[in-house]
């Protein structure tokens, strides 16, 4: 099996049908002025003219699922007394999602080395993964929040993906990934892919060279941890957001999460939500006590944990994949990158024994 | 960790028995419905663990007996919210969720041979309980032992049937303390950290564990510190917000540390590493 396949343009609509047909098929579909994943229509093209307005991250790890469901059953024995049942709910099925851009794939090796660690093994978010596919489509060019190149990334990552389509002309070369996704290039609406591979070489060059000069963000997670007493700063960083929590429901590696039940009679579900780290009440104790009280420790905590606590947990990896949508969709104008270059400034400078040579 | 492959499953549990411990505090005694999963059931003193009211979802206890008495496993409610209201309306016979144990549990190893100091404010006596029983039950293993409970009221003193016994038995120095005067109270009045300084016990190869409000952590320690303890001679436990109970919800993180796997057992020394944020 070939592991590059050119796919023309024209027959885009027909691979797709193709996959539809073996899977279920998440695309990127307009709704109003946004871009969303959801179900493949054959009768409408998905919309692929930009990276999706929220990411790809809850085809595997879903804004709401249904961890188990329980009924309450009268005891046969003794019917004044109630029994509870309980059911495992397990996702199944096999998906393939086209057309997530680099930055959202690479989303889920965050989560990876989190939900499917030796230590912790989250049976739903790792189900979900291994029976979802990633056809990533490589960015052309930067858009005006991107940084993925930032955080270790790039326009044409192929980290989380099983297939990167590397735009050429006429269509795509489509470079298999993982076995799964050379399978899916098996296909006789695909020719040989060698004559495009040096086009797609330099495609790729194209994309990188469109993105500014990324920031060295070696220091971000001792300078963090040095402004963390810091409160002046963060009231400084914070006094924008209104803790709407868009950054983190629209961010590819937050997953944050909540549990809850949900009843309907005698019976129900317990159910795993998206949570959000901005709000007051995520840390707020049954005491009345809460260790993060205004929204400058909480975007402290947000911001630590993506660039500073989460690279000391795995390997100096950065817990963000530098797609911009934080920035993009924050009514406020919060920018992560301002804040992370100003904790950097602002630690050297008070290491240095001053205080003004903050860049935001 | 719950042996089950899935770690958000409870086990299925009965309540065996409650106790009204204060107006409202109430304890709760569970048997695991499946007699294999009870049989092999193992915890360490400090462990805590997700108690379920089916319909009204999970919150974090510490299993409060020891694990040297596996008759039942042990937590107290003090109601404070939708999960703690539905559990105290719970009885005899009812059934709940247990996903436990969890998180880590108090250094009793290194603690052998060595004085103990338990000082614990209101519901904070809870884990200090299994601790306490775990010592009394291994008592050579220790040397002295000193226990100081205090309550605001007589009234919000929990686990009030066994005050007599530890408070006669002579392997064990209890103090009972309540903030202000109340009728028919005969042991202490003030508050924590003032009869701490009175009772003035030695550090030198001496270990204090601590649990009970912020505030009287806060001054509890304060006072240890006056006595003479080093950080690394006082242990507490962490009271956060969890929810998932492995690490991953992300609500109970200090920095890098997540309270429900790290913790929630910490010494001093271990809570002046991580960021101030308590």
């Amino acid at each position: 099996m070939e592991s590059s396949r050119y796919l023309p343009e024209a027959s885009l609509d027909a691979w797709l049908g193709e996959l539809a047909s073996s899977h279920e098929l998440i695309v990127p579909r307009r709704e109003g002025d946004a871009i969303v994943f959801g179900p493949y229509d054959p009768a409408v093209s998905p919309d692929i003219s930009r990276d999706a307005t929220a990411p790809p991250k809850s085809t595997v790890f879903p804004a709401c699922e249904e961890l188990m469901r329980y009924s309450s059953v009268k005891d046969a024995d003794d019917p004044s007394r109630t029994l509870v049942r309980m059911e495992e709910v397990m996702p199944s099925g096999s998906r393939v999602v086209f057309g997530a851009r680099p930055c959202g794939t690479r989303g889920f090796t965050v989560y990876d080395r989190v939900f499917d660690a030796p230590a912790m093994h989250d049976p739903y978010y790792v189900a979900r993964r291994q029976n979802t596919l990633f056809v990533t489509l490589a960015c052309s060019e930067a858009g005006s929040a991107c940084f993925c190149h930032w955080v270790g990334s790039g326009p044409a990552d192929a980290s989380g993906s099983d297939v990167l389509l590397v735009p050429v002309k006429g269509g795509w070369l489509a470079e298999g990934v993982s076995d799964k996704g050379r399978e899916l290039l098996d296909s006789p609406l695909l020719a040989p892919g060698d004559k495009y591979a040096g086009e797609a070489k330099a495609a790729k060059a194209k994309a990188m060279e469109s993105l500014e000069s990324a920031a060295d963000l070696k220091p971000a997670p001792e300078s963090l941890l040095a402004v963390f007493d810091d409160m002046e700063f963060w009231n400084r960083m914070s006094a924008k957001c209104i803790s709407c929590g868009a950054c983190t429901y629209l961010c590819p590696t937050c997953y944050c999460f909540n549990i809850t039940d949900e009843n309907k009679g005698m019976e129900g579900s317990r159910l795993r939500t998206w949570d959000n780290c901005m709000s007051f009440q995520f840390t707020l104790e049954a005491s009345g006590h809460n260790p993060r009280p205004t929204k400058a420790h909480r975007l402290k905590n947000r911001v630590g944990h993506k660039f500073s606590y989460y690279p000391g947990l795995h390997g100096g990896a950065i817990a963000c994949c530098g797609c911009g949508r934080c920035i993009k969709s924050c009514p406020a104008g919060v920018d992560i990158r301002q804040i992370v270059l100003a904790a950097m400034d602002r630690a050297k400078a008070t290491s240095q024994g001053n205080t003004t040579g903050e860049r935001a | 960790m719950s042996c089950s492959v899935n770690p958000y499953l409870p086990d299925m549990a009965t309540i065996l028995e409650t106790v009204q411990e204060t107006p409202n505090i109430k304890t709760f005694r569970v048997r695991l419905d499946n007699p294999d999963r009870m049989a092999a059931f193992r915890f360490q003193p400090g462990q805590v663990g997700q108690l379920t009211s089916f319909g009204a979802g999970e919150s974090t206890f510490v299993i409060n007996s020891p694990p040297t008495r596996m008759d039942y496993l042990q937590f107290s409610v003090m109601r404070a919210g939708e999960v703690t209201s539905s559990l105290h309306g719970l009885k005899a016979g009812d059934k709940v969720g247990v996903r436990a144990p969890l998180g880590n549990h108090f250094p009793y190893e290194s603690m052998k041979g060595k004085d103990v100091v338990f000082i614990g404010g209101g519901i904070g006596m809870a884990p200090l309980r299994t601790l306490l029983l775990f010592m009394l039950d291994n008592r050579k293993d220790y040397g002295s032992i000193s226990l100081l409970y205090g309550a605001r009221s007589p009234e919000d003193m929990a686990f009030r049937d066994e005050l007599p016994e530890w408070l006669s038995r002579k392997d064990l120095n209890t103090v009972l303390t309540i903030d202000r005067e109340a009728p028919g109270w005969e042991h202490r009045v003030g508050l924590i950290p003032n009869v701490l300084r009175e009772m003035a016990p030695k550090a030198e190869n001496c270990v204090a564990i601590t649990c009970g409000p912020p505030i009287m952590i806060k001054f509890t320690l304060q006072a240890l510190k006056e006595l003479g303890f080093a950080d690394d001679q006082i242990v507490t436990t962490l009271e956060k917000r969890m929810k998932c109970g492995v690490g991953l919800c992300g609500r109970c993180n200090i920095g890098g540390k997540y309270v429900c796997v790290d913790g929630p057992v910490f010494t001093y020394a271990q809570l002046k590493e991580l960021p101030n944020e308590l």
